[in-house]
């Protein structure tokens, strides 16, 4: 540790530390542009200037690191003199035009002008101007307004892994751009939009929409993936008009990914439903809530003779208190056809119980993973901000090895990228049969035909020896027809490698189902319920068309049912086609509730704003359901009471070790979902929509 | 024993009445200042603050670029804006509102413009009967605004040279 003293504050500080760093922990502010805390540091915006005792000039606070007795000024006149020489070369070329600036209001430029900004500017030759470039359907480029702090184009290097910004030029004639014409495509890009201090990137969706002042921020979680970024939500009235990250260093950092920045467009679609709709005398009418409730009670009775033929499909992307009162209300009513694994075509392993999906390491300490052994996983995608956490650690020397059914883009080096098309369970046999052959394990149960290859044994060593090691089942392994050999197989290299298994989390909630229990105990599975002889469905949250394996199949088995009630934020002509009722249920701004994050961190949030129309909270929904039906146990009044019932709920796992599988013959079917179709929410977001990402076609 | 007398001759000898009288008396031949109101007018300031306006430069292009800097400025909160980006991806308002009951003539909203789009003009001769029609929509000030441009643009002018 050195002192250092700042304006005459001892500060305390480790050596080698930048002095921004420790004026900033010390709450002295130094103004940056260029400068951010995630990034590497440039030193090209100078307006940090400090006076250093000793120095014969000003220096750059961010480039210049704390030495034992070092006296800063940050307030003297040589500082102050030299930023203010700074900020009148900045705005030497920086339009006048924050009236119509979308960053007026939040602009760091702004703000910093108005400390070391001169009200009147000396320039009097020509400004200079850039020519805009569509940037894609996120972001909204102003070039003009560019101050070159780089932040952009370091993000893209050094986080996105992908540099689609660069600096081409000098001096005055430097420009950020993408160069040759091309959309921003990185599945994190909205982060730029935050990083950029003036407003030269900014949100397109958002563009014009609101000042940064007239809005108000309400803390929320990340409904979209299974991290659980923390977010705040932004409203003006009562409408959701942007979302942007809430730092947290274990959970996202600063960052989130696109999917859940956009996705609020959304809650403000058109179609969204504002009133109970029933289906009466094959005629669609509005009702009000107790009509409709009464409506779903009758049908529901008249179908509650042949229990076993009612199904209850679940978004994995509902709340925890959602979730638990369906099942309660399931249950209640004595149908045991639950499910929320809608995607999953393989549930072989059901019959040894069910494994409750988790990442084990926290977020954070994915970055230490020696060794990562990704299976059937285009983690990018699916989880944009644990592909973040990896691709830390592959930078600090992590092997990571994919075996996957077709090459994907991976932002990092690879150990290897083993692509097998239609051969995923094969390859990944291989693996298993080299990590029990190093282990000395004798018992290879199925495994007997399996010819190990060099790639393959490889990958095992890695996982053996190098410790700390990761073994992650990703999204199209458990759309995988062979889902339970891919499990046990992982299991077994996870067991003879001492690397830990873990079988991602996907959605939201993933966890939090599985937790409270949103599972096929007794009865039917997704799947088989939807085989076409159910007379009855209660649809939670879903679009059976889009987020069924099959959605053909779905659909046909909806048509199939005599009466099907969807609680749904969302109208559309398919569910007025098989449906008899829908009920308009609020969206992840507009309740209260509870998220399960991939670790098994429980994250409850407040409604952002009211629900649009008649809709109500799906919880309350519910809960008066129950009562209608003189069911126990739905007399809650506050969603943390629901909350309460589930809290102490345990993960459940399946001792894979009592598990046997023939690896000869396999099913090798995948599906593969787009990032932006993976929930009814996302699938109306217009921006996202508009994305190369989103034009994905079903293969495997 | 003088106090008394003093206050006598001043009560009985109506000293007052006559000093009033007098300044009365001067006034009555004096020039007159006051208005016969609605016939006459008083003369206004180009700084005048009375109904409000919405500009267009002389293209016909509405000048208001929704920077809501005077809804923002506004102690009354009288101003409410909605904002989107036109066709041609201009930054426009959808919608301007003034509440003029809520409105106090501050003149805040004039002084905070960057582009002289919202003005308060000469005309204070208005009124409202019932609730709605007090409320100023964006059509209802730029057509004020049309309708007084020659006489908005003059006072602008006058005053130019003082800010």
């Amino acid at each position: 540790m050195v002192k250092v003293e700042i304006n005459g504050q001892v500060v305390e500080a480790r050596e080698g530390d930048m002095l921004i760093d420790v004026a900033d922990k010390a709450q002295i502010s130094i103004p940056r542009f260029c400068y951010h805390k995630k990034l590497s540091i440039a030193a090209n915006c100078r307006m940090c200037l400090v006076e250093v005792e000793g120095a014969w000039k000003p220096l750059p606070a961010c480039a210049t690191p704390v030495t034992d007795g070092m006296k800063v000024h940050t307030k003297s006149a040589k500082a102050i003199a030299a930023q203010k020489a700074v900020m009148e070369f900045l705005l030497i070329n920086h339009p006048l035009d924050c009236p119509i600036c979308d960053q007026g209001g939040e602009c760091e430029l702004q703000d910093v002008a108005m400390d070391y900004g001169d009200d009147v500017s000396r320039y009097t030759e020509a400004k200079r101007i850039v020519g805009d470039r569509n940037a894609g359907p996120l972001i909204q480029t102003d070039m003009t307004r560019c101050i070159h702090c780089t932040r952009c184009v370091r993000f893209g290097q050094e986080v996105a892994g992908m540099m689609e910004l660069g600096a081409t030029g000098r001096s005055e004639w430097m420009e950020i751009g993408t160069y040759i014409e091309k959309s921003i495509t990185s599945e994190m890009s909205g982060n730029m939009i935050d990083l950029c201090p003036v407003g030269a990137l900014t949100s397109k969706p958002f563009r014009y929409k609101a000042r940064a002042w007239e809005l108000k921020a309400h803390n929320g979680i990340a409904a979209h993936d299974s991290i659980g970024s923390h977010t705040l939500i932004h409203s003006k009235g009562n409408d959701v008009v942007r979302v942007v990250p809430r730092e947290n260093e274990a959970i996202n950092e600063v960052w989130l990914s696109d999917r859940d920045r956009f996705a609020y467009e959304g809650i403000n679609s058109a179609e969204r439903l504002l009133q109970p709709q029933i289906k009466k005398n094959g005629k669609w009418q509005a009702a009000d809530w107790e009509t409709a409730l009464a409506f779903v009670v009758d049908g529901l009775k008249a179908q509650l003779a042949n229990k076993d033929k009612v199904g209850v499909l679940a978004s994995a992307n509902s709340t925890v208190e959602e979730l638990q009162l369906l099942q309660k209300l399931a249950r209640g009513l004595g149908v045991e056809n639950i499910d929320h694994r809608l995607r999953q075509i393989d549930f072989a392993l059901d019959q040894h119980g069910f494994n409750t999906p988790a990442l084990l390491p926290a977020l954070d300490a994915v970055e230490k993973a020696k060794s990562i052994l990704m299976v059937g996983s285009y983690l990018r995608k699916e989880l944009p901000l644990l592909n973040h956490r990896i691709r830390k650690a592959a930078m600090a020397g992590a092997k990571v090895h994919i075996v996957n059914p077709e090459a994907f883009d991976f932002n990092y080096k690879l150990a290897s990228h083993l692509v097998a098309p239609a051969k995923l369970v094969t390859e990944l046999a291989g693996i298993a049969k080299a990590a029990l052959e190093i282990a000395g394990e004798t018992q290879q149960a199925g495994l007997e035909q399996v010819v190990v290859t060099d790639a393959q044994r490889a990958v095992a060593e890695s996982l053996k020896t190098s410790g700390n090691a990761m073994i992650q089942l990703g999204q199209i392994a458990q759309q995988h027809a062979s889902y339970g050999k891919l499990q046990k197989l992982a299991a077994m290299i996870a067991k003879a490698t001492g690397a830990s298994l873990n079988i991602l989390p996907i959605a939201a909630n993933e966890v939090g189902a599985h937790l409270v229990n949103v599972l096929p105990q007794k009865g039917r599975n997704a799947a088989e319920m939807l085989k076409g002889d159910m007379k009855a469905f209660i649809n939670f949250g879903i679009e059976p068309e889009l987020d069924c394996a099959n959605g053909e199949a779905a659909l046909k088995a909806m048509h199939a049912a005599d009466f099907v009630v969807n609680f749904t934020a969302f109208d559309s002509a398919e569910q007025r086609a098989y449906a008899n009722v829908l009920l308009p249920i609020a969206t992840f701004a507009e309740t209260a509730g509870t998220y399960v994050n991939a670790n098994g961190l429980k994250q409850s949030f407040k409604m952002a704003v009211e629900p649009k129309g008649d809709a109500k909270a799906a919880w309350k929904v519910l809960r008066v359901l129950g009562n209608m039906f003189d069911l126990q146990g739905f007399e809650q009044t506050h969603s943390n009471q629901v909350l309460a019932e589930v809290l102490d709920n345990p993960a459940c796992s399946v001792d894979f070790d009592a598990v046997t599988f023939d690896f000869s013959n396999n099913a090798e079917e995948y599906t593969l979902v787009s990032p932006y179709a993976v929930d009814a929410i996302v699938r109306r977001a217009p921006s996202l929509q508009a994305t190369p990402d989103a034009q994905w076609v079903k293969k495997g | 024993m003088v106090k008394f007398i003093q206050h006598q001759v001043k009560t009985w000898g109506l000293t007052e009445l006559f000093k009033g009288m007098a300044l009365t008396g001067k006034y009555l031949f004096k020039k007159k200042i006051t208005v016969r109101y609605p016939e006459e007018k008083t003369p206004l300031s180009p700084r005048f603050r009375g109904h409000h306006a919405l500009r267009r430069y002389e293209n016909g292009e509405e000048r208001c670029i929704a920077c809501k800097l005077c809804e923002a400025v506004c102690p009354a909160n009288a101003i409410t804006i909605d904002s989107e980006e036109r066709e041609d991806g201009s930054r426009r308002t959808t919608r301007y509102d003034i509440d003029m009951f809520k409105c106090i003539y501050c003149g805040f909203c004039e002084e905070a413009c960057p582009v002289d789009a919202i003005v308060e003009t000469r005309v204070f001769e208005y009124e409202f009967q019932e609730r709605g029609p007090h409320i100023m929509t964006k059509d209802k000030l730029l057509a004020f605004g049309d309708k007084h441009e020659k006489q908005i643009a003059a006072d602008r002018a006058a005053d130019a040279k003082y800010r």
